[in-house]
């Protein structure tokens, strides 16, 4: 086990690249911590399985370095890394029962009998495979296999981090929640580096202690998820985090006003005057429907979601989303939304703007 | 839903029958005849039931061409199949080079097997051949004319040169068609080259694999024109395979009779060592069924 540091790494799978957009990951410098549940959010193809890659040795980055506690295992190949990784599809070895193949690595790394048959035990039983050991891994169900992969990848106890890409796509949502569960247990069980793509933001946001969102070949914020939900750096993680996302709207900023189509709002932070492409955020569950306060708009559509409804409102061609909770009254003289004042961000160029206490 | 029935239908079936009858229903039917009568010319038949086919069980002749023929067909699948998973394993993957990779190893597979037998038999002269010529030069007593072994030697060897692009080409299609993450997994899994080829490749490759033996096995059993130019079954009765020795029988000798009960039972040899390599390589493939 070991503390992770990726150093000035980036990655093109082009042999000369030019410019920045032909990196698939732009420069970067994290360090993951020694057993952290981190997960790796962000739309497909942001460069989430190329940095997972990275890390496992099976991609060589084109600069930087990566580290596993103080050692650089940048060159190192990956059977030399000692990590376990589980793959978006299944990977069996067809010949192989489940038992050999869930003991598999244990045996490439030379462990006693005994100690591979007990360890074996215990895994089959975490991911319910118990009954079916002594079965060939050839014709069971793309469930079955996944779970054998996934058990594949926990059965080693020294490993320095395990990595999961996408590992339950093919699984039933039932089984799912339940394996998530299991890799959650895991976790506080032994204590291994762990890492989870996905593109499931309930998955990352209820599997993980810390996120990491990626966007275009950029790890954008690293976070716990209340910090994602409360303080986007980045418009994307805005939007891509809560549902709905954040409202943002262009605005123009000025100190601690902000102008909203000639409608004026007090900001909490002075921000100066910050250039580009300026926009406030501010996520619906801070946008209250009321009759007296806030900027005019026109109600589209309210949506019942059971625990809460969703008010699609129109603002100058804007859709701008608030989250009435159960109970909050609604009438048709509503067409004002409030923003709580000191939940508003600024963001210059869709990076978030840190101001200075007005 | 009640289906229509049209008898004229059947007429559509006669094209194929018309075809498989000429080419392969009457020609064996004509051998069946054959073997069940003796004649002496003159297409004077006379009636000898299962005579012929107890003198061919008798017989050591067919007996030891059969035992030639089994070593031979043995020897060069147990040298082809190896060889040509390990070529294969070997070739380039992707690029110019694949592409030339393939191209040479197809070109032995064009060559008809009598120019095959033809260039190895020049090639295998100890006057003008540049093996046999060689070999005579380093002082290495070659004859293939005059030496079981080195007539041996050179069959195989020329069956190797011929066929083992076959088994490589199948072997190479087979190891292209396994994704990218079985070779991830095997090294997240700290598998050694060894496993690999083991427990991903081999088992992957095993379809391929069993067309590939068929194929050799069927074609090494019937093999006629390559040994036949280059030592015309000799020395002796050396390199005398069974079809060379039915062709003997049948037009050398006449022997209509025996002939063709010989090829009938040389047939039925093929089917079922056929059927037994099929049979068993595909219950390799569902024992995991319980």
């Amino acid at each position: 086990m070991a503390r992770i540091t990726l150093s000035g790494l980036a990655h093109s799978y082009l042999p000369h690249p030019g410019g920045e957009e032909d990196y698939a990951l732009k420069t970067m410098d994290h360090v993951w911590e020694d057993g952290g549940a981190y997960a790796l959010l962000g739309a497909s193809g942001c460069g989430k399985t190329t940095l997972l890659n990275i890390i496992s040795g099976l991609l060589t980055p084109s600069e930087g370095r990566v580290l596993f506690g103080d050692k650089d295992v940048t060159m190192a190949p990956t059977a030399a890394r000692n990590i376990a990784q589980v793959f978006q599809f299944p990977v069996v070895y067809d010949t192989m029962t489940v038992r050999d193949n869930l003991a598999f690595p244990l045996k490439n790394r030379g462990l006693p009998a005994a100690e591979i048959a007990a360890r074996v035990e215990e895994i089959a039983g975490m991911i319910g495979m118990t009954p079916v050991l002594g079965r060939k891994a050839r014709g069971l169900t793309a469930d079955a296999k996944q779970k054998i992969s996934l058990g594949r990848g926990m059965v080693r106890a020294d490993v320095n981090a395990i990595l999961f890409d996408e590992p339950l796509t093919v699984i039933d949502p039932h089984m799912k929640w339940e394996l998530r569960t299991q890799l959650k247990s895991l976790h506080r069980e032994f204590g291994h580096t762990m890492i989870y793509v996905t593109h499931d933001q309930t998955e990352a946001l209820t599997f993980a202690d810390k996120v990491v969102v990626m966007h275009e070949g950029r790890v954008v914020q690293m976070g716990t998820p209340e910090e994602l939900f409360e303080t986007p750096a980045h418009t994307f993680v805005g939007y891509f985090i809560g549902s709905p996302g954040m409202n943002l709207i262009d605005a123009r900023v000025e100190g601690s006003k902000a102008y909203v189509e000639g409608t004026e709002l007090a900001l909490d932070r002075g921000y100066g005057a910050p250039q580009g492409r300026v926009q406030i955020g501010i996520r619906p569950e801070f946008v209250t429907l009321n009759a007296d306060e806030g900027l005019p708009v026109k109600v589209r559509r309210i949506e019942d979601v059971g625990r809460h409804r969703i008010v699609r409102a129109d603002f100058f061609g804007h859709e701008i989303n608030a989250i009435a909770p159960e109970g909050w009254p609604v009438s048709a003289d509503m067409t004002r939304l409030a923003f709580a004042r000191e939940k508003i961000g600024v963001y210059a160029d869709d990076w978030r703007l840190n101001g200075e206490a007005a | 839903m009640d289906k229509p029935t049209n008898q004229k239908a059947w007429f559509l079936v006669l094209p194929v029958l018309l075809l498989v009858a000429f080419s392969a229903v009457i020609p064996l039917m004509t051998v069946v005849n054959y073997s069940v009568q003796d004649t002496f010319g003159n297409n004077q038949f006379f009636w000898a039931g299962l005579e012929w086919f107890d003198e061919m069980v008798h017989s050591d002749r067919l007996w030891n061409a059969l035992g030639r023929q089994a070593l031979f067909s043995t020897i060069i699948l147990l040298i082809e199949v190896p060889l040509g998973i390990f070529i294969a394993l070997n070739m380039p993957k992707k690029g110019v080079w694949a592409s030339v990779c393939l191209v040479l190893m197809s070109l032995p597979l064009l060559i008809p097997w009598n120019v095959v037998g033809t260039i190895w038999q020049i090639f295998g002269r100890v006057d003008i051949g540049l093996l046999g010529h060689s070999l005579a030069a380093i002082g290495i007593d070659y004859n293939y004319t005059n030496d079981v072994l080195d007539a041996w030697v050179t069959v195989i060897v020329m069956d190797v040169w011929h066929w083992t692009s076959l088994v490589a080409l199948l072997a190479y299609a087979g190891l292209r068609s396994i994704p990218d993450a079985y070779y991830q997994a095997a090294k997240i899994d700290q598998a050694g080259r060894w496993s690999v080829f083991r427990y991903i490749e081999l088992p992957k490759m095993q379809g391929v694999l069993l067309i590939a033996i068929l194929l050799r096995f069927m074609d090494s059993f019937m093999i006629y024109t390559e040994p036949f130019v280059v030592t015309g079954g000799g020395p002796g009765n050396a390199t005398t395979f069974l079809s060379i020795d039915l062709v003997k029988m049948a037009i050398g000798q006449f022997d209509l009779g025996p002939a063709a009960a010989f090829s009938l039972m040389y047939f039925v040899v093929i089917l079922l060592i056929s059927w037994v390599f099929y049979t068993v390589m595909t219950n390799l493939d569902r024992e995991d069924g319980q």
